[in-house]
């Protein structure tokens, strides 16, 4: 009896562990695959022949894309909004967190403030009226029509501004008793106290913004003002059409021939390192972040 | 304490201001859903056609085809995510190699964080008519299909490929979940002898049970959103059948084709419904739980 119940068991546990390890390995593959396509040879991965180590082991794609002057000028573009859009989401966040974080007694406009700011995040004006603002404003194919549309993210005010609520008020008063205004009790209390929610508002903007590829898409029109993700998701559709054309399977052949798979995947290898490279902080911070959002009172 | 109001305004207005540029004067070129638009005589100088491009909207097969791919997307990627996500917090939590635990924990939020632009080629690269997929198929001798340019499998790789990048993120909230369960109710079942299922049965899904219901019904309020990055990253116009979903083709409509109102019209009214089924929601969720969106 006790012995079968210990055997159950320890079937239980060989179960348990082999399906987390292949889910593991399901979305760690497709990954390992691309990183192993890139240090591959043009023709192994053309044939197919590329799983998880590299056939033909070489450095020739990252040494074309080195090469490749709009990729770079793309990648930098990216880097420039992403550090805009930082800035200006923060400054606005904390700006505008701190005041709706008091009562209604402290600031009678609270209320008048926090339902146009839910208006705004439940309504839209849609794609073409804020094409048109945009354009209208003479932004089309400057870096700014990536950085102001968005550059207050609603729900990671309301976020911080109820991280805000619950520092402790007396900490608040003490400031105010030593004369301290209301922009210095900010910078001096409240930001200190807040760096996890900070922290993970910081990272959501900064993957947000790396990896949007729509404003690209909508807001600009020349080649060389392209951001990142835009850029090579305008080369992955050059093929797609070439494929959706109908294509005889000759012609799919040679395709696939020119169109230096490698190549692709180095340069998706590479727009994904400045994601790895802060992967590690924001798994220290966004699942606090997303647990204070999910539930909160 | 007028100053400290004034301050506080001060501090208001600079976000204020945006969101009266980019959300507020948009909201008022919605009227061109309501007129015959023309950029040369713009929203002040365009005539106004009433309803008509509602009227044509609804007259077009194609609505109710986009509709009905829009929800079919949406809703199958919520509930299969939903699944997989609380059968693996459920799993993970077994799991007492701390090291093992991590590592999974690392590689399964990754995707999330990952563009669709990215993700796109990934998939297309593993799925398209020689890609592995298909020559893991014809190795097993099975017939080779291609994936994203077939209208019945089209819909069953959004879904699935989108539940493989949202899952592991969409478990944290689950793992939260079951780490406050009372663990004296744990001691409880082992001690009347519960085996693992009975304990998972009986105590962790009824555990979870407030934050699934919490999670699903938030989710309701996104119904129409079926992910315009990855359709638009996958689809091609062999799939429209069955992939073409309303943000698509607001997009296509409006800016490719430049029926600029008539796209509009288009968004206006997913956003009109969108914005109901949130407000719905919230005074559903703040009346029967704890809990509201805003």
């Amino acid at each position: 009896m006790i012995q079968s119940k210990s055997i159950s068991a320890r079937v239980g546990k060989v179960v348990v562990y082999t399906l987390i390890i292949l889910m593991g390995l399901i979305c760690l593959l497709p990954l390992l695959n691309i990183l192993a396509m890139s240090f591959s040879g043009s023709a192994a991965v053309t044939a197919n022949q590329v799983g998880l180590v590299p056939v033909d082991f070489t450095l020739a794609p990252y040494q074309k894309l080195l090469g490749d002057e709009q990729f770079w000028r793309s990648f930098m573009i990216s880097v420039v909004r992403v550090i805009l859009q930082l800035a200006l989401n923060m400054v606005l966040i904390v700006l505008m967190a701190y005041p709706l974080s008091k009562s209604k007694r402290e600031f009678r406009a609270r209320g008048v403030y926090m339902k146009l700011m839910i208006f705004a995040m439940l309504f839209n004006g849609g794609m073409i009226p804020t094409y048109l603002v945009v354009k209208r404003l003479g932004l089309l194919n400057t870096v700014w029509s990536l950085v102001l549309p968005g550059a207050v993210p609603i729900f990671n005010v309301i976020l911080v501004m109820n991280f805000f609520a619950g520092v402790p008020k007396s900490l608040e008063e003490a400031a105010i008793i030593d004369g301290a205004n209301p922009l210095q009790v900010l910078m001096r209390v409240y930001l200190p106290c807040s760096v996890p929610v900070l922290a993970t508002v910081a990272l959501f903007s900064i993957v947000g913004s790396w990896n949007d590829f729509f404003s690209g898409l909508i807001y600009i029109t020349k080649v060389q003002n392209l951001p990142l993700m835009t850029y090579i998701q305008s080369l992955n559709v050059n093929i797609a059409d070439l494929v959706k054309g109908g294509a005889s399977a000759d012609t799919l052949a040679s395709v696939a021939a020119i169109s230096n798979k490698n190549l692709n995947a180095a340069k998706i290898i590479v727009s994904t390192i400045p994601l790895l490279a802060i992967y590690p902080f924001l798994q220290k911070y966004f699942i606090s972040g997303i647990v204070v959002g999910a539930v909160k009172e | 304490m007028q100053s400290q109001e004034s301050m506080f305004n001060l501090m208001m207005l600079p976000g204020m201001l945006f969101l009266l540029i980019f959300s507020y004067i948009p909201m008022v070129g919605i009227v061109m859903a309501f007129q015959d638009f023309s950029a040369g005589k713009g929203i002040f100088g365009s005539p106004f056609v009433g309803l008509k491009h509602f009227k044509y909207m609804f007259s077009l097969p194609d609505i109710w085809k986009i509709i009905r791919n829009t929800l079919t997307i949406a809703i199958g990627k919520m509930l299969i995510t939903t699944l997989m996500a609380v059968i693996f917090a459920i799993l993970l939590n077994e799991i007492r190699v701390r090291f093992l635990k991590r590592t999974v924990q690392t590689v399964v939020y990754l995707p999330h964080f990952l563009s669709w632009v990215i993700l796109a080629s990934i998939v297309v690269n593993l799925f398209s008519l020689d890609g592995s997929v298909n020559q893991a198929l014809g190795k097993l001798g099975f017939e080779q299909c291609n994936f994203l340019g077939n209208n019945t499998t089209f819909q069953p790789l959004l879904i699935l490929t989108d539940v493989w990048k949202e899952f592991g993120y969409a478990s944290i909230v689950y793992l939260a979940a079951i780490t406050s369960i009372d663990p004296g109710l744990y001691e409880a079942a082992s001690i009347d002898g519960a085996s693992w299922w009975q304990r998972t049965w009986h105590v962790t899904l009824p555990g979870m049970l407030t934050v699934i219901l919490l999670m699903s019904v938030m989710n309701i309020a996104n119904v129409l959103n079926a992910g315009f990055d990855q359709v638009y990253n996958l689809y091609n116009p062999m799939v429209y059948e069955t992939g073409d979903i309303i943000d698509t083709y607001v997009y296509r409509m409006g800016l490719l084709n430049h029926q600029y109102s008539f796209s509009t019209a288009v968004g206006l009214f997913k956003s009109v419904v969108g914005m109901v089924l949130m407000i719905g929601v919230n005074e559903a969720s703040k009346k029967f739980t704890d809990a509201r969106i805003f």
